[in-house]
């Protein structure tokens, strides 16, 4: 805790430019870089943390819990993939935890304003501020260590409360508030206008005709469609999301599926919830605003993790209830999502596993007999919500060759891609390698022991960041959506045996 | 006696030595976590290091060529390439193999006298790092073109788009 943090290269996300925070009316727009000395904070910067602290102490039952109740047993300490990819101690979740903990026992508990440094206690200073700010930045609120923590603290908690806190003073990465800015203003992560959203899309249905020969003509902010089809913006956009993106609009038009696309509530995802709170709040009203706008019954979700995190825990409190919206019954299978029951969303795996329970898709999984496959737990899926089967469900029905990765590093206890929350930029690539190298170790393992050659996975963010992950750690192994397995395997109507 | 049967003799100290000399370069609440957690899913880095330095340790014996041990120092440097480490940090854990053998085998070497095949070996061990920088340089190289291939693939689609990418044609 005595050692003072230091900034080094590859380990840490620019600054917010001030402009990001302008157009969304956070605080301390400034040019600013993590590397400066003077980080032009307000003079009442302390003041303003212990505020923000002693407010979020009332407001949030669970982070004033876990400030007061860790006993150090140390269950945690080797679980992130922070601290065994990096070796970094500040990285065992305990630690840094402890880096607030000993900040709220000086200010908040009595042991602490009476016996200070013999209580684990530590004055707020601009070092110490400095230290969260790098720490905080290098967890991805996986949860993966409150899996083992025998009070089940949730580090991810503490890390979202910390995020909070740097943007009550302007100290967002760059690489958060730029998409918080772009989906507040348009809709999604990365600025598409309607017309590049529905164009990027058109450039899709062209290369499906090009291998299927079959004509695809979804509709976008078609008002009265059954269903609103909400999906990552980086299934629009960057490779092998777009694969993913080719295998839902396959899938939709076989099935002839009465849903619409929308060019304003085009982003699943949500870097408000790597922001605040109530910025999370702000940029997920978008759709359910434009499920009321377009009078759909239900709506259905790609594949996303942190997307889902937000839908499944929040969306409901935070913006619901959408009583305008209907119970979602899928319209082929008459299967009644209960679990939706109160957001109204459903994820698409939970979706399309249901159409293959019923035998409504035709198959072919030999033609993805190139690929031998493993399956990625999304951390948001996997531990946020019990996405587990369905996914290795589709693979196994779309795929003859599936491996799974040793027990210890899925399900519930997989490790993270080492990129979520925002941390998915270019200039800290060496920390990201690090973080994933756990990851990357269990496929390497299924790699050399079964050929492996394709990590699946259900999530825009692992989508775009595995592969780089891959290439560094496991090459020769690609990424790919479940979805894109499943559109190689898809039998369409009227073009049985196009693609044998 | 030979060094190489010396070598051989110890091999199961030395490697122990080799490697907890190795993991001292992490902090010590690190250290003793990489050192003690056998499993491999758990520990990759101590699994990588443990596997790494044993396949260049029998390697050294063998007398093989770099293309055999490159791997084995490939799989080490790779992990040590984006961790908290400086370049000579690094790749400099393979000198401490030749700490390591001089003070297990010190009193050995003395009585056999084996001088001129220690020299021999050190010099191979010599080479194991002139081969690391370029393993080094190759992993620091790749994590930059890791920069560069992601911004160029958040853009591929929009170029494409635009028709300002061109595909080379199969003859």
């Amino acid at each position: 805790m005595e050692v003072p943090v230091e900034f080094k290269p590859g380990t840490f996300c620019y600054g917010t430019r001030p402009k990001y925070l302008e157009e969304v009316g956070l605080p301390n727009p400034r040019e600013w870089s993590p590397l400066d000395e003077d980080w032009k904070l307000p003079a009442d910067w302390k003041d303003t943390v212990l505020a923000g602290i002693g407010e979020r102490l009332k407001k949030n039952r669970a982070f004033h819990l876990f400030m007061d109740i860790c006993v150090r047993c140390g269950a945690c300490a080797d679980k992130c993939h922070f601290f065994i990819g990096s070796g970094d101690p500040k990285n065992m979740p305990v630690l840094r935890a402890e880096l607030m903990r000993s900040v709220y026992r000086k200010y908040f508990s009595t042991g602490g304003k009476l016996f200070g440094n013999l209580a684990g206690a530590r004055e707020l200073t601009f070092e110490v501020f400095k230290e969260w700010w790098y720490y905080f930045y290098q967890c991805t609120e996986c949860r993966r260590c409150s899996v083992f923590c025998p009070y089940g603290i949730d580090t991810a908690e503490i890390t979202m409360m910390a995020r909070e806190l740097f943007n009550l003073l302007g100290c967002n990465t760059d690489w958060i508030a730029g998409p918080v800015a772009n989906c507040y203003r348009k809709g999604n992560h990365l600025g598409l206008e309607p017309h590049t959203i529905t164009s990027n899309i058109e450039f899709m249905l062209d290369d499906i005709e090009e291998i299927t020969g079959i004509k695809i003509e979804p509709t976008f902010n078609r008002k009265g469609a059954e269903i609103l089809f909400v999906t990552p913006s980086g299934d629009l956009f960057g490779d092998p999301g777009t694969y993913t993106c080719m295998g839902y609009l396959m899938l939709f038009h076989e099935l002839g599926l009465d849903y619409t696309w929308s060019t304003y509530a085009s982003e699943g995802g949500n870097f408000g919830f790597f922001t605040s709170m109530e910025m999370a709040k702000r940029l997920n009203y978008k759709i359910y605003a434009e499920a009321k706008r377009l009078g759909v019954k239900w709506i259905l979700g790609g594949e996303c993790g942190h997307m889902w995190r937000v839908v499944h825990q929040y969306m409901d409190t935070w913006n619901g209830p959408a009583d305008f919206l209907e119970e979602p019954v899928s319209p082929i299978t008459g299967t009644k999502f209960e679990n939706a029951k109160t957001t109204k969303m459903v994820h698409i795996a939970e979706f399309t596993a249901d159409l293959i329970k019923h035998g409504k898709l035709k198959l072919d999984p030999s033609r993805n007999d190139h690929l031998k496959v493993t399956y990625h737990d999304s951390c948001n899926t996997s531990r946020g919500m019990g996405i587990l089967e369905e996914p290795r469900y589709i693979i196994n029905n779309s795929c003859n060759n599936f491996h799974e990765m040793h027990e210890d590093t899925i399900r519930e206890k997989t490790f993270c891609c080492g990129s979520g929350t925002g941390l998915n930029a270019g200039e800290n690539m060496e920390l990201r390698m690090r973080g994933g190298l756990p990851r990357a170790n269990a496929v390497k393992h299924v790699r050399d022991k079964h050929g492996v050659n394709m990590l699946a996975n259900i999530c825009a963010i692992d989508r775009a960041t595995l592969s780089a992950l891959m290439q560094y750690w496991v090459p020769d192994v690609e990424v790919s959506g479940v979805h894109e397995l499943l559109g190689n395997a898809l039998v369409m109507t009227g073009r049985e045996g196009e693609r044998d | 006696m030979e060094l190489k049967s010396l070598l051989t003799e110890k091999r199961a100290t030395i490697l122990k030595k080799w490697f907890d000399l190795i993991l001292d370069t992490y902090p010590s609440d690190t250290s003793s976590f990489l050192k003690k957690q056998k499993n491999q899913f758990a520990n990759p880095v101590g699994h990588t290091i443990s596997e790494g330095i044993e396949g260049l340790f029998d390697g050294l014996l063998e007398e093989a060529d770099s293309d055999k041990v490159s791997p084995f120092l490939d799989s080490i440097i790779r992990v040590r390439a984006i961790q908290d480490f400086t370049p000579s940090e690094a790749i400099g854990f393979i000198f401490l193999l030749k700490k390591v053998i001089r003070e297990s085998l010190q009193k050995e070497i003395r009585e056999h006298q084996t001088y001129d095949e220690l020299l021999r070996l050190e010099s191979r061990i010599d080479d194991l790092v002139s081969i690391s920088f370029d393993v080094y340089m190759k992993c620091r190289e790749q994590v930059y073109e890791l920069k560069a291939n992601e911004v160029k693939k958040m853009t591929f689609r929009l170029l494409q788009r635009a028709n300002l990418v061109k595909e080379i044609q199969e003859d």
